[in-house]
């Protein structure tokens, strides 16, 4: 009995979870819409997808190691889920060297120039999306149209996306929507667009993945999505020729993307569930803003970066309810 | 649907290894050290001195002022010293130390095993019953029992609620004296109903002990304004105030008391020594205590003296296994690591948890994701992460603001964090020196 004993607080034991847990979670919760992109896009998406997971991985590693000379953390699969977020938010066939350049300023600019994993304050795969978007226009809204597997890479045939096809008419909305995919169409991704926006019903099998692991909670995905059905539904109960329906709105566009894997990432979301729906309200009305009266036909983006750029007011003024603030005596 | 409270809380594997094993009387040590404070406030003087033989149930220690409480001798023997000796704190504090000889009892104590229910006593009575024989709350938090039951002016108490919720992991204690000493634990709540002189008690019991809920059920069944509650299992549903909530919905308000809603909450076994106190004139000389962990061969639960060394009680439960890494006196959540196996059972000790060594390690603390779970599983509302950040850089002003001394140290965050922060151990660090700053304030 002359062991030596350790000394600690309590408390002594812990949950089964860790970083690495948590992040590889998301990234089983993005293989059915890679899935579904590979089928839809062939060889495109799974190039597009290898370049920015490797590129963003090798980036992160090399900044870490020689740069800020850290033990490099790469495994813990953050730069895994920010490459395959940027992948997803970039056309198939977008070119390698462009590509390699978004994942610079991802992890480089919007990750580790503020510290590393926790410090950043906008998501990283939207910082490298939105610098691409304004750096190479034509590229990155040149997108192919899913044919099934196809062999061949970068030279697919392409075409505008409905919210693209909305923001260039100057035609009532209800002439334009014959040109349009129907809802199911939408539904199962058979439209232009980003290699993983579209397939609707593959990013809400990812949601319950995310829920059921209990990764996420539901208050950012449903106050985005929700905010946006009600704010389009308005507009469009106003004046059915100039807007958009709700419904086309939410399947729309990085919509489902952006409100199930970039809204919600835990670094750059606030930290009570009364601020997530308060964030996730203003990336819904800030959505549809920018695509109904801005230049841009796509939204999501901006209104994320700029709901990210708040998350501290959230946190320093919107407080979670403390026990016993409401005094309930009984008598 | 079953009740349970509503903020936060976390689901720590059960591990109650002991649920089925019955209460054995554990061996008389050759010597116990009694601390002379066990309980929250004024340490007890003590009134024996050196080679004085004492009989079970000697008043050893006399409580100091009205927040404290007594100290009886938990063995027959002679005083061998009164001098400093680690305690659970893990610091040498006061304690008196007795060399046992026999087994022999003061003779105002009824050993027999003979159930007693008189009810004439009155509150007055019944209060000062509890008071001399220094009950404190054996839940853990070892409030002296008398205070609780000695309604301050100007409150209004309607309900009592007993506490048989054991939320802590691995812990059995209370669960066995539910099923074993149903009647003089039920005897002892009528005492206390008694002695506050209210109309409605709620026992409240997890859900994990269908056996206790069920046998406490039929009993009382036919006994009026006593309800049975089973409660949805979730941690830390025996806190007091989360208890109050799941049961009646009412929240205690920060910095408060239950009495502040009309509420007194006493535990089953803390029942149960009010049972024996009262009615069989029985000081809290033992108490029943959990030996367990997944290592040891033969976990257990025991009566324990108070001021039994915790290494006989392992050695009991079937010595120390080699790979031991820790010894907590208490449960996993909030438990304190002990330094030495030489610190004696007290008051409030109602487990021993032998933790093996690969169990015993905290992996390492990585970036904090803002993943925003240690909000979520905060029972009290807090946010730990901006405490932690808070207490790092000493801003203890922006700490108190943030509701710091609300934080009852559960554990739920620490537990839950992903990235291995040990948010509690800073939170304490801030609450202590926040306490600090408030008494500061407070003196001028």
């Amino acid at each position: 009995m002359n062991q030596t004993l350790k000394v600690s607080h309590s408390p002594h034991v812990f949950e089964d979870t860790s970083v690495k847990k948590l992040m590889y979670g998301v990234v089983i919760a993005l293989l059915p819409t890679l899935a579904w992109s590979v089928y839809a896009f062939g060889i495109g998406a799974i190039i597009v997808t290898a370049v920015s997971v490797v590129s963003c991985l090798a980036f992160e590693f090399i900044i870490q190691k020689y740069l800020l000379k850290q033990q490099p953390t790469i495994t813990d699969g953050s730069a895994l889920v920010t490459g395959l977020l940027l992948a997803f938010n970039v056309p198939s066939n977008l070119p390698i060297g462009i590509i390699i350049i978004g994942a610079l300023v991802s992890i480089g600019v919007g990750k580790m120039t503020f510290g590393g994993l926790g410090s950043n304050p906008f998501n990283p795969a939207l910082v490298g999306r939105v610098f691409l978007l304004i750096s190479f226009p034509v590229q990155m809204t040149s997108w192919p149209i899913p044919k099934g597997f196809e062999t061949k890479y970068a030279d697919a045939a392409t075409g505008a996306t409905p919210l693209g096809i909305l923001q260039e008419g100057d035609k009532p909305v209800t002439q334009l929507m014959d040109k349009m995919p129907g809802y199911s169409d939408l539904f199962i991704g058979q439209m232009g667009g980003s290699l993983g926006e579209m397939a609707a019903f593959a990013l809400i099998i990812g949601l319950v993945i995310m829920l059921y692991m209990r990764i996420i909670t539901w208050h950012i995905p449903v106050s985005v999505i929700g905010s946006v059905g009600i704010f389009a539904g308005i507009l469009w109960l106003a004046d059915p020729t100039q807007y958009a329906d709700p419904l086309f709105h939410i399947l729309s566009g990085g919509l489902l993307l952006g409100a199930i894997f970039m809204a919600t990432d835990y670094v750059t979301s606030p930290m009570s569930k009364k601020a997530m729906l308060f964030y996730g309200v203003g990336i819904g009305v800030l959505t549809v803003l920018i695509r109904v009266f801005g230049s841009y036909p796509e939204g999501v983006s901006f209104a994320i970066l700029i709901m990210n750029a708040a998350v501290p007011l959230f946190n320093q003024y919107i407080k979670p309810k403390r026990f016993g603030e409401e005094v309930n005596n009984g008598q | 649907m079953l009740k349970t409270f509503s903020k936060g809380g976390v689901h720590p594997a059960e591990n109650k290894l002991t649920a089925n094993k019955p209460i054995e009387k554990a061996g008389l040590p050759k010597q116990v050290t009694i601390p002379i404070a066990q309980h929250i406030g004024a340490p007890s003087k003590p009134v024996v001195k050196k080679k004085d033989q004492v009989k079970v149930g000697d008043v050893i220690a006399k409580s100091e002022g009205f927040v404290s409480a007594n100290i009886h001798s938990s063995v027959s023997g002679t005083i061998a010293k009164i001098d400093n000796a680690l305690d659970p704190s893990g610091f040498r504090k006061p304690c008196v130390i007795i060399n046992v000889e026999g087994d022999e009892w003061n003779e105002n104590i009824d050993t027999t095993p003979d159930l007693i229910k008189d009810f004439s006593l009155s509150a007055q009575e019944i209060r000062d019953k509890v008071s001399e024989a220094g009950i404190v709350g054996l839940g853990g938090a070892t409030f002296p029992s008398h205070v609780k039951l000695s309604v301050p002016e100007g409150k209004k108490v309607d309900t009592l609620i007993i506490n048989g919720v054991e939320c802590e992991p691995y812990l059995t204690s209370d669960h066995r004296v539910m099923l074993e000493r149903t009647e003089e634990m039920l005897t002892g709540i009528q005492l206390l109903k008694n002695a506050l002189g209210v109309n409605r008690v709620l026992i409240g019991i997890e859900n994990n002990k269908p056996d206790a809920l069920e046998h406490i059920q039929n009993i009382v069944s036919d006994k009026e304004g006593i309800e049975v509650y089973p409660l949805k299992v979730k941690y830390p549903q025996g806190g007091e105030k989360q208890l109050i909530k799941a049961l009646i919905n009412r929240e205690v308000p920060s910095g408060g008391l239950p009495l502040d809603v009309g509420v007194v909450v006493h535990n089953v076994g803390t029942s149960l020594a009010v049972y024996e106190a009262v009615q069989k004139n029985k000081p809290l000389v033992e108490r029943v205590v959990t030996v367990t962990g997944k290592s040891l061969k033969k976990p257990s639960n025991f009566m324990v003296r108070i001021g039994t060394p915790v290494k006989d009680i392992i050695e009991a439960a079937g010595g120390l296994p080699e790979d031991t890494g820790k010894v907590v006196n208490g449960g996993p959540m909030m438990g304190k690591a002990l330094n030495s196996l030489d610190i004696p059972v007290v008051k409030g000790t109602s487990g021993i948890l032998v933790i093996p060594a690969k169990e015993a390690k905290r992996d390492k603390e990585q970036n904090c994701i803002r993943c925003a779970k240690c909000v979520s599983v905060c029972p009290m509302g807090l946010e730990p992460y901006l405490l932690k950040q808070l207490a790092q850089l000493e801003k203890f002003e922006a700490l108190e603001k943030n509701d710091v001394m609300d934080c009852m140290e559960c554990g739920s965050c620490a537990f839950d964090c992903p990235a291995n922060i040990p948010l509690l151990d800073y939170i304490r660090y801030g609450k202590v020196n926040v306490s600090q700053i408030i008494r500061n304030r407070k003196q001028k």
